[in-house]
């Protein structure tokens, strides 16, 4: 069994010289002439320039994913490395795991007739025969390291250790909506560098749980309170019934029995 | 030559709408959704998300209301309106299954959910809902077919299961209705915060109740209009008491998730959100309401058209700024629909009230005189209750289906 991996980015040590994003192209056999600073259905990483600091972006393979919570078909799955990965032949293309992605990461094949999302695989085909993924091993500064997630974050706290005056004291990735596998450090705070800053500390698919663990037992409850309802409101005007038929006993309706019947 | 059909302004623009939306559809399968639709990696769900589905199952809530009040409550007084109701919840929700297939990137894998569900998703959860409830939908209204075709046996096997299938309907069409809110309950941090609510299922729901009373309100005077079947009075007056009480149920909420999440500051925002936002609530919410509590306006037949109008415009409103405008601001993109994600999108309405239109003429969808032993049965058993109250009308059990 694979113990859960994660990436570490350091934003101080990114040089922004697009190995990462070249490696990355090379490993998933995608063409060359994406735009290396957007991420697309041909492009997993990207490298940003703000303000002289260069960041990565890619998927943050969530601790708690909300793409794998959302997919009606499990077409995504929380690998036990860590990785998120997608399985094709599952998915029908709804895009809820776009829509709901924090990060707004996954792409989806516009142009085609029979679409795939695309996102990052943290390689998970590398790691499965011991190997660790593209982007960190072509990244001859360390700015992209792999590990595994409990070392990563020591690694981190140690550097911020060492060095306090060049780092903030937060690591992205080690709480945010329940945590992600790809945690950054810089020495910027992270909104400038595009992450999102106002995700809740708790797992998001726990928002919709909340609802959705209810429905059971509301469905058997209010069915019953339904047919309660029904059953109450039926006996009492039968009842009426009865007393108009006890008062008008010349009068009764031979045909009362077979029309109860024909309800 | 001559056609067999007059040429009229709305049968040429129905047919313009069509065949744009037909192309449309074309395109959307030939080149894929980009070619057809204005989305984007930024912006993966647009209009035939946001209208065609969220939109148009809130449309068909009459169905669940009314067949709730007929079967489950015995409120028979809606009964002329039982049968228009389901007929446009099920053409509502056969419409909403097109617009998905169109929509979702592999049509041909739609039963995936039901071999494959994962049940934390939500999505999974409106795919059951309409799966489920478009069958109970048809079961409800193939009594009208039977009917049509004098099929008196299989009428009355649906009969006998009649109070369970609607029992299972309202608790499909709570669930649903409701789902659709949850579906956004994921994206604390990408719908814009005046609609990001943990009650947004509640919020989905109530509206969706009201709407299907205003619904109602507004097809009968369309169909009055185009068919001549008048209803009577009182039904509309209990509609749009209905209406009422949902939407200040619906404001209270409102406030009280306001003041719990303190967002009341973003209601004089100067952006583009407080605008809308303001639109919804005074078209939906705010006027109808004031409206309605003037008892001249409830009780007369225009002032309900005029609300339930404004009603179902402030629904549209708010489901699209749920599903569009709430979510531009997080999605840096400024999404607006193409042409030809309109075009469908029109079609599809277009399609519902042909379909409509169509079943009317050869179905009896607005009922049919009694026969004369049934009027006869109905002067013998007068209810005890008429005896208090001289001006009531006869009530009589199992006389409907």
């Amino acid at each position: 069994m694979l113990k859960r991996k994660a990436l570490l980015i350091d934003v101080n040590l990114c040089v922004g010289c697009n190995a990462c994003v070249d490696a990355c192209r090379e490993e998933n056999n995608q063409p060359e002439d994406a735009d290396p600073t957007v991420l697309s259905c041909t492009a997993y990483t990207a490298v940003i320039e703000k303000d002289e600091v260069y960041t990565r972006k890619m998927c943050m393979h969530c601790e708690a994913p909300t793409c794998v919570s959302v997919c009606p078909v499990g077409a995504l799955e929380k690998t036990e490395s860590g990785a998120v990965i997608y399985h094709y032949d599952k998915c029908i293309g709804c895009r809820y795991c776009m829509q709901a992605c924090p990060y707004s990461i996954p792409t989806y094949e516009w142009n085609s007739t029979k679409p795939k999302v695309q996102k990052c695989t943290m390689c998970y085909p590398r790691q499965k025969i011991g190997k660790i993924p593209a982007c960190a091993e072509a990244c001859p500064a360390e700015a992209t390291v792999f590990g595994d997630r409990d070392e990563l974050l020591a690694l981190a706290r140690q550097r911020k250790i060492e060095e306090p005056e060049t780092y903030i004291e937060h690591i992205f990735g080690e709480h945010e909506a329940g945590g992600t596998s790809v945690l950054f450090t810089s020495s910027v705070p992270f909104d400038s560098l595009g992450l999102p800053m106002n995700l809740p500390m708790e797992p998001l698919p726990d928002l919709t749980w909340n609802v959705l663990s209810k429905i059971p037992r509301f469905s058997v409850f209010f069915g019953t309170f339904l047919y309660g309802v029904w059953w109450v409101i039926d006996r009492r005007m039968e009842l009426a019934d009865d007393e108009i038929d006890s008062n008008n006993i010349n009068r009764i309706n031979p045909d009362r029995k077979n029309q109860k019947d024909q309800v | 030559m001559r056609l067999p059909f007059k040429i009229t302004f709305w049968r040429v623009l129905f047919a313009v709408i069509t065949l744009a939306g037909a192309y449309a559809v074309y395109v959307r399968f030939a080149y894929g959704l980009g070619a057809a639709t204005n989305l984007s990696d930024q912006f993966p769900w647009g209009l035939w998300v946001g209208f065609d589905v969220v939109t148009g199952v809130g449309l068909a809530a009459g169905g669940f209301t009314i067949a709730g009040a007929v079967y489950v409550l015995h409120l028979k007084q809606f009964y002329p309106v039982l049968r228009p109701a389901i007929l446009t919840a099920f053409l509502g929700y056969v419409l909403v299954i097109v617009g998905l297939l169109i929509d979702i990137g592999h049509p041909l894998r739609i039963y995936h959910p039901m071999l494959m569900g994962n049940f934390q998703s939500v999505m999974f959860e409106v795919a059951m809902c309409v799966t489920f409830y478009t069958s109970v939908l048809a079961l409800e209204f193939s009594t009208v077919i039977f009917e049509r075709f004098g099929w008196k046996k299989p009428k009355k096997w649906v009969g006998k299961v009649i109070v369970p299938l609607v029992i299972i309907g309202v608790i499909l069409s709570f669930l649903h209705q409701s789902s659709l809110g949850s579906l956004y309950l994921i994206m604390p941090s990408k719908l814009y915060p005046l609609w990001y609510s943990p009650l947004l299922p509640a919020f989905f729901l109530i509206s969706a109740i009201s709407t299907g009373c205003a619904m109602v309100i507004f097809e009968s005077h369309l169909s009055f209009r185009a068919f001549g079947h008048r209803l009577e009075k009182n039904i509309l007056q209990h509609l749009g008491r209905v209406m009422l009480l949902g939407m200040v149920l619906y404001l209270v909420l409102k406030v009280q998730d306001f003041t719990t999440r303190g967002v009341w500051d973003l209601m004089v925002l100067p952006r583009m959100e407080t605008y809308v936002f303001w639109l919804e609530m005074l078209l939906g919410s705010i006027i109808p309401i004031t409206l309605l509590s003037i008892k001249k306006v409830r009780l007369s037949t225009k002032g309900l058209y005029l609300c339930s109008i404004l009603t179902i415009s402030g629904f549209l409103f708010n489901r699209m700024n749920v599903s569009i405008t709430g979510i531009t601001a997080s999605s840096g993109v400024n999404y607006v629909p193409s042409w030809m994600e309109i075009a469908v999108s029109l079609s599809i309405v277009a399609m519902v009230i042909f379909l409509f239109a169509l079943a009317v003429r050869y179905f009896p969808v607005f009922g049919k005189p009694l026969s004369e032993s049934q009027s006869k049965k109905m002067l013998d058993r007068q209810p005890v209750i008429a005896k208090k109250q001289d001006n009531v009308k006869p009530k009589f059990r199992h006389t409907y289906n």
